[in-house]
Parts: structure tokens; C-alpha cells; sequence
């Protein structure tokens, strides 16, 4: 009884932890059909600026939850005006330019911080589930995740700027006519995709280590699970997450961390395959 | 009536007596340690040969040509280990990396999945590879004698040997003159592959995967083939880059080597062969340059490049030269056809 | 008389989701027939045809061709059967030139020198012999559809669809695509799905009127395009 509750907490916090890497990934793929191949840059970029954050004594949850989303978000800013919005529509070549900047990103990040490990202390202890220890950090992870998709909903349906933002995503021109300005909506979806990413990157560095390299861990992970939740960028990400969190936990339960990665990798790329255009190409085809 | 001798033969021509030149004159200016260097460069520019052939006339952008790298690498380190001799390590590296792209590519092609999927899965591939070579340290990993090492890898790989005499290991020079003879020799067999029906069929299919189908070529099995073709080279350069280092670790995997292959194709340009080479050299000493100065970070100053070619530059280094080139050139006369009088005007 | 029809499809529907887009449609073709598909926008004429040409495999229903079940072929197991097929969109291979784009096509079927012959043929036949060594992607849009023509043309197919082919031609192109079409007719079947009510008189003898998803009325063409309930589709007197 004990350790279902225990598997049970870790493929929630498993899912949890899908989500939130893959959020980021799926509003700029999702809204944009731009494939960000920097996406674990970025999450990695919010990890560094909680780790500084918090080595000049900022208050942890400030440094894990609000500093990096809005940090990455302003580099996301600069970022598409720089080098994105000479590429729309040209998907390979958007393709190979966020490559460019993931590696600038991690030579950058080097060259200022050296290819260390850095460490950001979790602010929150354990509990018991039966005789079994766990994380209390995972809760504040899957929290963060419900938060994160339901925020996303509510600004998707409920304000003015979701409003826009669906527009403009789906019709430029016709949201040109109305007075919008599409290359502003463009810029603040690219600046809130990697908000996005760089608050899971914030949130996640107790947990993994923070070091130049630790966004290709993810960035497999992520794209994988965009593509097979499909384009509906919210209902897309909760089942896909779902799915792969699923059988990354039970896999990894059954054997070691690394099937269970692989595992999730096999059972997307074969998700892909039978159903091209994701879970939500064909199931749930109207939900945002 | 055409040129009895089109320019492209004449280009073909023309880089293999410089390929032929380079074989046998390095090793008379070059110290062993130089040529042992310049081995480095052939194994890149082999991989990315396989690259600008999947990409460029076929049409495929591969994420994941590492893997196939990688492959080949452990395969030449696992087969020299367990049979004491090369020769049928390298035949191997290149055989089984061919046969694992035929059946990543079935499942891809006959799946009929969309060309940026092709990028991903084959990124998601090389990241399955990498994490599970990572995870081999231990006794129990170990394919015949040959222990997998986990991140540590296989060091202390034994040389190319003299088909058939194992203890008669190859220096420097006779290492070059195999590594560069390969690379002379997958240029040529490319450049002929490309001038028979098949290239033309796999030329047609990237430009309009529709009408090739519509005109009854089965799209699935050529690009299943091209891919197949591909892996299989991208193997050949990951033995040669094995025993050009003595070691194999799942680095060979990561994705910065895909990386690398790409940069190349599109800095030398995508839709040659010889752009990619020479992509593939410079990005090579660009890459060892950087390493032996602390000013800019090697990845850095990589991503900057990349960035900055896909911006500015996007088909790559040899066509924006050649374009400038014909540019310059003075126009010459409208040459007659034969069969002019017969155009209709419009 | 043959027994068994070019063309035989029985109760052809194709659904997307919730629109119908074809329904419950018969259609035969006999050797050598030439056969127009007309109709307003949205009729499931091109859906038809996508699904003649196995682009598009119908929901319910079953094509035959010459007694061969292609319901669920693919595009290049129909083309291999006798199939040639000109879509709506000109498809060809702009990074090659007009020869090559034919010797593409031709090399299917032949070899080598026997390849290249036929390919001089057909230029000749389509007048494009010379522009044979332009690029096709340069070519304005009448000239691509002749290229595209060409290469159905030369693998001798028993059977040859056209969507659209007079489309974004002016006259003097558009009557030279008609008298194309007849030529070609005297030995294969044409199947002709068309807009042009002008270029329709050119060419037909039968003619086939889809409208909502379904065949309205077939038969001769003067009798066809007299035909009161055809007229209302066209001018939208019937709702939709």
C-alpha cells in the first residue's frame, strides 16, 4: 500500500517535472511552429540565475520562482528581435539558427562561469509517505505545473492578450487589418515561451546541478513530448506529459533511471509514428 | 548541341587530382604529428560528407548523423578488440551503421512522417545512443572482450593494421594514406552514384516529393536507401576517428558532433560535395584554433558562426562564391541551339 | 467491347471529420474515353480525383482500375499501373531542367538511350524541345504545365487525369492545351477535371457534373450544359 502511494507520488512528480520542461517549448512550437532548438538553454539560463540569485542572498523562493522567468524572458526579448524575426517561416533555418544560439548560450555561460557545478539548496524538507521518504520539493514541482498550465489557460481565455495572441497566431494578416501589430504578438509569445522554460529551469536547479551543459539533457525530452501531445499547446502538453511521465516512471521503477529515459524517448517516437500530428491532432482537436 | 564535357565532370575531375595530390604529398611536408592531426580532418569531413549527401541532394535534414558515427566508432573499437585484426573492424563499421539507419529509416519513411519529424527523432536517436553509452559502466556491459566502459568509453584502441597481419600496425603515413584514400573514394562512388538513374531519382524526390511519387517511384524506398547509404559513411568516418584517437567514449555520440556535420554542410554549402569537405576542415581548425586560445569560448564562437551564416549566408560559402565569381565574370554571347526556331513564343 | 471498364468505382464517399465532401458517387471509364468533371467550387470534384489518384483513400467505396482494386494504392502503385497523373498545383521539379524532368519520368519505365529517345519525342510532341535545357523553375506557368504534362506523357500511360490543366494559360495557350488533349485522346483515356466553361466545349464529348459531393447529371455535353439543373448550381439557385 506504502509504496503505491510511493510510485504513485513519483509519477506525479514525474509528470510534473514533463510539464514544466516542455511548457516553454510548446508555446513557441505550438503558437509559432518555430522549433526552438535552444529551449534547454534557456531553462538553463533560469537556473543559473537563481543559483546567483541566491549566492548574493536574494530569498530563495524570489530566486526559484520570479527572478529567472523574468530574466529569461527579457533574453528571449532580445533574442527574437536579434535573430529569430529574420527567419519566420523558414523552419529549417530557424531550426539551425536556435542551435547557434544554444551553443553561444552554453559557450557564453562558460566563458562567465566556467564549466563548474553549481548548487542551489532546496527550500523545503522531506516527508513521509508510509516508511518511505520523499521529496517535499516535489510537491511545490507539481504545483508549479498545475499553476503553469492553468495560468497559461486563463491567459489564453480569459484576457485580451490570449485573445490577440490566438489571433495573431492564427491569421497574421487578418490580425494586421484589425489594428494588431503582429511582430509585437510574435515577440512577446517567443519572450513568454522562454519565461516559460527559464521558470522550469529556476525551479529545477535544486535538483539537477547547474552547469553549462545541463540543458541538453532536456531539450530530446521536451521536443519529444510537444510533438506527440500535438497542436493544441495546453490539452497537448498535460496528455503527452501525462503519457511519457507515466512510462518514464513505471519503467524506471521496473529498472534503472536511464530505461526509463529511454523508454519515454521509444514510446514517443512511436506515438509520433502512428499518429503524426500528436495526440492532439486527433483527439481533443478543438481545445487550446 | 552541348559541351562534349560538362562543367560539373570538369569539377569532379578537378577536386579528385587535388584529392589524388593531397593523398600523396601531405606526408612529404607534414611531420607525423601533423599528418596524425590532418587524419582528425579527414574523419569529420567524412561525416560530413554523409551529411551533405542526405541533406543536400536528397533532401533529408538529419539531426542525427552522431549516431551513425558513434556506431561506427564502437563498432571498429568492439571488432578490433574481439578479432585482434582491423580489416573486418572497418568493413563492420561501416556495415552496421548502414543497417541500423535501414531500420531507423523504415520506420521513419514507411511511416511517413514529415521532414522536421525526421530532425527530431534522429536528434532523440543520438540523445537514446548517448545516455545509454553513458550508462554502460561495469563488468556486465561488454559485447564479446570488449568492455563498453560506460562514459569512460574504450581507450586504448590498437591501429589500423595490414589486411590480414595484425601485429603489422600502420604508422602516421600508412593511417593517412587509409583515411584519406576512403575519403577519396566515398567522394568518387558519391559523384557516380549521383550521376546514374538512382541519383537522378533521389535528386527529383527532393525537389517534389509528389510528382516522383505520382510518376510511380515508391519516395519510401529511396530515401530509406539514401538514408541507409548515409549512416553507413557516417560509420566509416567514426572508425577512421577511433583509430585516429586510440579511444571511442560516448562523446562520439553528443550532439554538438551532429552539430558539427550540419555547420559544415551549410558553411561549405548545402547541394555539393566538395563544400563540405571544406566546410569541414575549416570548422575543424576554427574548432581546434578556439581551443588553444582562451579569448572566446570554442561553442561560442561555433553558435555565432552558425548564427550568422543561417542569417546572412544561407546557402553556404562555395555557391555565394561561385554566385560572386559569375557575377564578375563578363556575360558571355547567348549561345544557338540547335532547336531555337521551333520555340513558341508565349 | 470490353468487359471490364477502365475505371470502375462504386459508391465513392469520402468524409473529413464532419463534412461530407463525396457522396455515395458511381463512376466508370471506358478504354480510350475522353470524360470532363465539371461543377462549382467545392463540389468534391479534386477530392474525387485525389481519391482516382490515390492521394486520398475514400471512406467508403471501392476503384478498380481495369479490374484492379486500387481503393487503398498508393499514388505510385497507381502510377505504375498505367496511371499518368497532372495535379491542380503544377508538380514538378523546378531545380531541374525540362529534360531532365521528363527523363525523370521516362527512366521509370526504360533505360538509357531508349529513355532519352522517348524524351525527345514528347518534347517534340508538347513543342517545348526548345526549352529543353531550361530550368523549370524559371518557366512561367503555361510552359510548367506543358513540363508536367510532358512527364506523364512519357511513360505511356493507358490513362491519363488532368486537374485543371488549362488553368493560368491565356487563349492562344489554353487552345493549344485542347488541341493537346485531343491528340492525346485518339490513343488513351482523359480524364479532364475542368473550370473553364470555354476549354470544357473545346475537348468534350461526355461530361460528368458533380455538385455537393455528388454526381448531378452525366452525359453529352451539349445536352449536360443545357441542362436547367446544371445551370442553377453553377449560378447558386440551389442551396447549398
Amino acid at each position: 500500500m506504502e509504496i503505491s502511494g510511493l510510485i504513485a507520488f513519483n509519477i506525479v512528480t514525474g509528470i510534473a517535472t514533463l510539464v514544466l520542461i516542455t511548457i516553454g517549448l510548446a508555446v513557441i512550437y505550438g503558437m509559432m511552429r518555430i522549433i526552438n532548438l535552444a529551449h534547454g538553454e534557456f531553462m538553463m539560463l533560469g537556473a543559473y540565475t537563481a543559483a546567483t540569485a541566491v549566492e548574493h542572498g536574494v530569498n530563495i523562493w524570489i530566486a526559484l520562482l520570479i527572478l529567472p522567468p523574468i530574466v529569461v524572458a527579457l533574453i528571449g526579448l532580445v533574442l527574437e528581435r536579434c535573430v529569430i524575426r529574420f527567419l519566420y517561416g523558414r523552419m529549417i533555418d530557424t531550426m539551425l539558427a536556435t542551435w547557434g544560439i544554444s551553443l553561444g548560450l552554453v559557450g557564453l555561460i562558460t566563458s562567465i562561469f566556467g564549466n563548474v557545478i553549481h548548487s542551489v539548496p532546496t527550500p523545503v524538507g522531506g516527508f513521509n509517505i508510509g516508511g518511505y521518504g520523499a521529496s517535499g520539493y516535489s510537491l511545490v514541482l507539481v504545483a508549479a505545473s498545475v499553476i503553469a498550465l492553468g495560468g497559461l489557460y486563463l491567459l489564453m481565455r480569459r484576457t485580451d492578450f490570449g485573445l490577440i495572441l490566438r489571433a495573431t497566431m492564427q491569421n497574421p494578416r487578418m490580425a494586421a487589418s484589425l489594428g494588431i501589430h503582429p511582430p509585437t504578438v510574435f515577440m512577446s509569445t517567443f519572450a513568454l515561451g522562454a519565461g516559460l522554460a527559464g521558470f522550469a529551469g529556476g525551479l529545477l536547479s535544486p535538483i539537477s546541478g547547474v552547469s553549462p551543459s545541463m540543458g541538453a539533457a532536456y531539450v530530446a525530452r521536451a521536443f519529444i513530448t510537444v510533438l506527440g501531445g500535438g497542436p493544441a499547446v495546453i490539452m497537448g502538453t498535460g496528455l503527452a506529459s501525462g503519457l511519457f511521465g507515466l512510462i518514464n516512471e513505471i519503467v524506471s521503477f521496473l529498472s534503472t533511471p536511464v530505461l526509463g529515459e529511454v523508454a519515454l524517448l521509444v514510446a514517443a517516437i512511436v506515438l509520433i509514428r502512428n499518429l503524426p500530428n500528436g495526440i492532439t491532432g486527433r483527439f481533443f482537436r478543438s481545445s487550446l | 548541341m552541348t559541351l562534349p564535357i560538362s562543367p560539373r565532370l570538369i569539377s569532379f575531375l578537378v577536386v579528385t587530382a587535388l584529392g589524388l595530390a593531397a593523398l600523396l604529398i601531405m606526408p612529404m611536408f607534414l611531420d607525423s604529428f601533423s599528418l596524425l592531426q590532418a587524419t582528425l580532418f579527414v574523419a569529420v569531413a567524412i561525416l560530413a560528407l554523409s551529411q551533405a549527401f542526405l541533406w543536400g541532394y536528397a533532401g533529408i535534414l538529419s539531426f542525427g548523423q552522431a549516431a551513425f558515427f558513434g556506431i561506427g566508432g564502437y563498432t571498429y573499437a568492439v571488432g578490433v578488440i574481439n578479432f585482434g585484426d582491423s580489416t573486418g573492424a572497418i568493413a563492420l563499421s561501416m556495415v552496421i551503421p548502414a543497417a541500423v539507419a535501414a531500420l531507423l529509416g523504415y520506420f521513419m519513411f514507411y511511416g511517413r512522417i514529415s521532414d522536421a519529424y525526421v530532425g527530431v527523432i534522429t536528434l532523440t536517436v543520438t540523445t537514446i545512443l548517448y545516455e545509454l553509452s553513458n550508462s554502460t559502466s561495469g563488468d556486465q556491459y561488454r559485447i564479446g572482450s570488449a568492455q563498453l566502459g560506460g562514459f569512460n568509453g574504450m581507450p586504448g584502441l590498437a591501429p589500423f593494421n595490414l589486411p590480414g597481419q595484425p601485429d603489422q600496425w600502420l604508422d602516421e603515413k600508412g593511417t593517412w594514406y587509409v583515411a584519406m584514400g576512403a575519403l577519396l573514394l566515398i567522394y568518387i562512388l558519391l559523384r557516380g552514384l549521383l550521376s546514374t538513374w538512382f541519383g537522378r531519382v533521389v535528386v527529383a524526390i527532393r525537389e517534389n516529393e509528389t510528382r516522383a511519387m505520382l510518376v510511380g517511384y515508391d519516395v519510401r524506398f529511396y530515401k530509406l536507401v539514401a538514408f541507409s547509404i548515409s549512416g553507413g559513411i557516417a560509420g566509416l568516418g567514426g572508425c577512421i576517428y577511433a583509430a585516429w584517437g586510440g579511444f571511442v567514449n560516448p562523446s562520439v555520440f553528443a550532439l554538438s558532433m551532429s552539430a558539427q556535420a550540419i555547420v559544415s554542410v551549410l558553411v561549405g554549402g548545402i547541394g555539393t560535395l566538395v563544400g563540405a569537405i571544406a566546410g569541414a576542415v575549416i570548422i575543424q581548425a576554427l574548432i581546434n584554433l578556439s581551443g588553444t586560445q582562451s579569448i572566446i569560448d570554442p561553442s561560442l564562437g561555433i553558435g555565432i558562426i552558425l548564427v550568422v551564416f543561417v542569417i546572412l549566408v544561407p546557402q553556404g560559402l562555395l555557391p555565394s562564391i561561385s554566385a560572386l565569381v559569375s557575377k564578375l565574370k563578363p556575360k558571355p554571347a547567348p549561345q544557338r541551339l540547335g532547336h531555337e526556331t521551333q520555340e513558341v513564343k508565349p | 467491347m470490353t468487359l471490364v471498364p477502365l475505371i470502375d468505382a462504386k459508391s465513392i464517399t469520402m468524409r473529413f471529420g464532419g463534412v461530407t465532401a463525396v457522396r455515395n458517387v458511381n463512376f466508370t471509364l471506358a478504354e480510350s474515353e475522353l470524360r470532363c468533371l465539371i461543377g462549382p467550387n467545392g463540389a468534391g470534384k479534386s477530392t474525387f480525383f485525389k481519391i482516382l489518384t490515390g492521394q486520398l483513400h475514400p471512406t467508403e467505396g471501392r476503384v478498380a482500375f481495369r479490374g484492379t482494386d486500387t481503393t487503398r494504392a498508393e499514388p505510385h502503385e497507381i502510377a505504375r499501373l498505367g496511371v499518368g497523373i497532372k495535379t491542380q498545383v503544377p508538380n514538378v521539379f523546378d531545380g531541374l531542367t525540362v529534360f531532365d524532368n521528363v527523363l525523370v519520368a521516362a527512366q521509370r519505365k526504360r533505360t538509357g538511350p531508349t529513355a532519352r529517345k522517348i524524351v525527345e519525342e514528347v518534347l517534340e510532341r508538347v513543342r517545348l524541345t526548345g526549352i529543353a535545357s531550361r530550368l523549370v523553375g524559371q518557366l512561367a506557368h503555361g510552359q510548367r504545365q506543358w513540363v508536367e504534362i510532358a512527364t506523364v506523357l512519357s511513360q505511356e500511360p493507358d490513362l491519363i487525369l488532368l486537374d485543371e490543366p488549362a488553368a493560368g494559360m491565356n487563349n492562344e495557350e489554353v487552345r493549344r492545351t485542347a488541341e493537346l488533349i485531343k491528340e492525346i485522346n485518339k490513343t488513351q483515356a482523359v480524364i479532364v477535371v475542368e473550370h473553364d466553361m470555354a476549354f470544357i466545349r473545346m475537348i468534350a464529348k461526355t461530361v460528368t457534373v458533380f455538385a455537393q459531393g455528388a454526381v448531378l447529371v452525366e452525359g453529352n455535353v451539349d445536352a449536360v450544359l443545357s441542362d436547367q439543373r446544371v445551370r442553377d448550381v453553377y449560378l447558386g439557385r440551389t442551396a447549398a
